[in-house]
């Protein structure tokens, strides 16, 4: 059973239609990837899930619960995690200190049972998961002197303490560099095997098919292929589309 | 040659050992610790305490501005830029007054429902634009007090344009003054503390990415209503004391100095610290009683004084001081 349906969500921004009557079905525990050349509304589509943006139409399942006019935080205590594509971690706050903003939220308090957990210890066992090297003093820098490649291990490691159902990772592998995408791959498959949900919007393609189940493949808003990674690495439409090379 | 330096910034040793804990483990420790925080105190304490009678006043609204700094700065840390603590001084300046004045209540009951109440109607009027965000949000803080203050003169509410005097005063000033310090120190280490607790921490980082925070799942509008209301009710409980301290309400509280001072403080001692806002009220108040003397040039020389400040230290003195305080720097050459 899909654990996320989207159904025939369409929105405009002005005269521009964003997303034209897209609906996706994401299977429980597999990796979707979301492709598409700039513009063509993959992150209008995480907003819409996430409940930043109101689509004029269509509609959003989780779990059988309609998500439309839900508050991105109502939805994120539902389980839908959301990593932003410009990293834009707690800056004043140390990195572990990051994390206890979603250890925070009613859905981690409700899931603990026996009181109050060390919280500080909790947030260095997530920041270890997702690379952070627990004995040195990375976890205890302030997050605005952090390289970039910490702080999207932050925004993995946010959406990992909030016990999240669906990780939606927009553009995760960005400005990375490929020693540090092959590091970060292992962390994902390890969410996988735990039996997550996984939603990439990227731009990497070679890594990104490497590890997606399925993909769906955007243009000017509308989806206009859907299948497995080599079906759309052949399809003829999604070259067109994304190298512009006439066929 | 010449050698390629570069300025290294490390702790003080002493700085970590006296983490924690750790603090106990010897009197220079502990002195470590102490020294910054009990020379003010003593400091403004042995001043308020013997001085003539017009320098305590001078100090009393001292720290009635030192605490309207610290609390815009709590509010600027939850990310809410306020340009109207006027509005909550305002608002608690007169529930004190109307209180005393048409129900008689006595002075040690007006100031606490005037702090509360004042904090809880603040956040009320705030309520449909706690979404707004920066400037915007700044905007509407910084019009509804002058339009509350045009209310007032038209329909000659609470004494309209002549205000409401004789209102009852502290026993003496001896009372007062000590009542108005201890409230400064409890507000100052108390929103310290609070900021830093797991739970405060979250104002900070709806300051820093609102969205990410609400991906966290946290709402962070019912936070940035508490928010609003710690600020206000600090700001109400000033406006209570002054209206006491004064005798009289009116429409000046809604002036706009109560929200502008404030501001100027906290950039001169330091956004982001809360006691750098203490710092910067202290230096700023004494100064333009100091520059009296002057007359009508005052305004120029106290305006030289705020750009020099601001020019030579952009940082804060808070900033600066506490860094000269738990840091070493050295020179190290370049690789």
């Amino acid at each position: 059973m899909a654990i996320l349906e989207v159904k025939g969500i369409t929105k405009s921004f002005g005269g521009v239609k964003a997303l034209d009557n897209v609906s996706v079905s994401v299977e429980e525990n597999t990796l979707l990837g979301i492709i598409g050349p700039n513009g063509s509304g993959k992150t209008t589509l995480a907003n819409i899930i996430t409940g930043f943006v109101k689509p004029d139409s269509g509609s959003v399942i989780f779990k059988g619960k309609e998500l439309i006019g839900s508050t991105p935080y109502a939805i994120a205590n539902l389980g839908i995690g959301r990593a932003f594509q410009m990293v834009k971690p707690f800056f004043h706050l140390p990195a572990f200190k990051n994390i206890i903003v979603p250890l925070s939220s009613k859905r981690v308090k409700a899931s603990t049972t026996g009181g109050y957990g060390d919280k500080d210890a909790i947030a260095l066992d997530v920041l270890e998961e997702v690379g952070f090297e627990r004995d040195s003093s990375v976890p205890y820098k302030t997050a605005s002197v952090l390289p970039h490649g910490y702080l999207k291990r932050l925004e993995l490691a946010r959406l990992i303490a909030l016990k999240s159902d669906i990780f939606i990772l927009d553009e995760l592998f960005s400005g990375l560099s490929i020693a540090e995408v092959t590091s970060i791959i292992p962390i994902i498959e390890k969410i996988l095997q735990e039996g997550k949900t996984i939603i990439m919007i990227e731009h990497r393609l070679k890594e990104l098919f490497r590890i997606a189940d399925n993909v769906i493949v955007l243009n000017y808003g509308q989806k206009i292929k859907e299948g497995k990674p080599q079906e759309i690495l052949e399809d003829e439409e999604v070259k067109k589309a994304y190298l512009g090379v006439e066929v | 040659m010449k050698e390629n330096l570069r300025k290294e910034r490390i702790e003080r040793p002493v700085r970590a050992r006296s983490n924690d804990i750790y603090a106990l483990m010897s009197w220079q420790e502990m002195w470590f610790l102490l020294f910054p925080r009990i020379v003010p105190i003593v400091g403004i304490a042995l001043l308020a305490y013997l001085l003539p009678l017009y320098w305590q006043k001078v100090v009393i609204t001292t720290c009635i501005f030192a605490m309207l700094a610290t609390s815009w700065d709590f509010l600027s840390s939850c990310g809410m830029l306020s340009l109207g603590q006027a509005l909550f001084f305002g608002i608690g300046s007169y529930i004190a007054g109307s209180l005393n004045h048409y129900f008689h209540i006595p002075i040690y009951l007006t100031i606490p429902v005037a702090t509360l109440g004042g904090g809880l109607l603040s956040t009320l009027l705030l309520l449909p634009v706690i979404r707004l965000r920066g400037i915007y949000f700044a905007m509407i803080t910084l019009i509804l007090p002058l339009m509350i203050m045009r209310v007032i003169e038209a329909t000659r509410i609470f004494g309209g344009t002549e205000g409401i005097t004789g209102l009852s005063p502290f026993p003496n000033i001896w009372v007062e003054i000590t009542f108005i310090m201890a409230a400064m120190w409890t507000t100052l280490f108390g929103l310290r503390r609070f900021i830093a607790s797991d739970y405060g921490l979250i104002f900070v980082s709806i300051r820093d990415n609102d969205r990410a925070t609400m991906a966290s799942g946290i709402n962070i509008y019912a936070f940035k209503a508490q928010a609003l209301f710690i600020g206000s009710s600090i700001c109400a409980f000033c406006g209570a004391f002054m209206t006491h301290s004064y005798m009289f309400t009116g429409m000046p509280v809604f002036a706009m100095e109560f929200s502008i001072l404030p501001i100027a403080a906290s950039a001169i001692g330091g956004i982001g610290t809360l006691a750098g806002p203490l710092v910067g009220a202290c230096i700023l108040l004494p100064l333009s009683e100091i520059l009296r003397e002057f007359g009508t040039l005052r305004i120029v020389f106290y305006g030289l004084i705020l750009v020099l400040c601001v020019v030579a230290l952009p940082e804060g003195i808070f900033h600066y001081a506490s860094r000269k305080y738990n840091e070493i720097e050295r020179w190290v050459r370049i690789e």
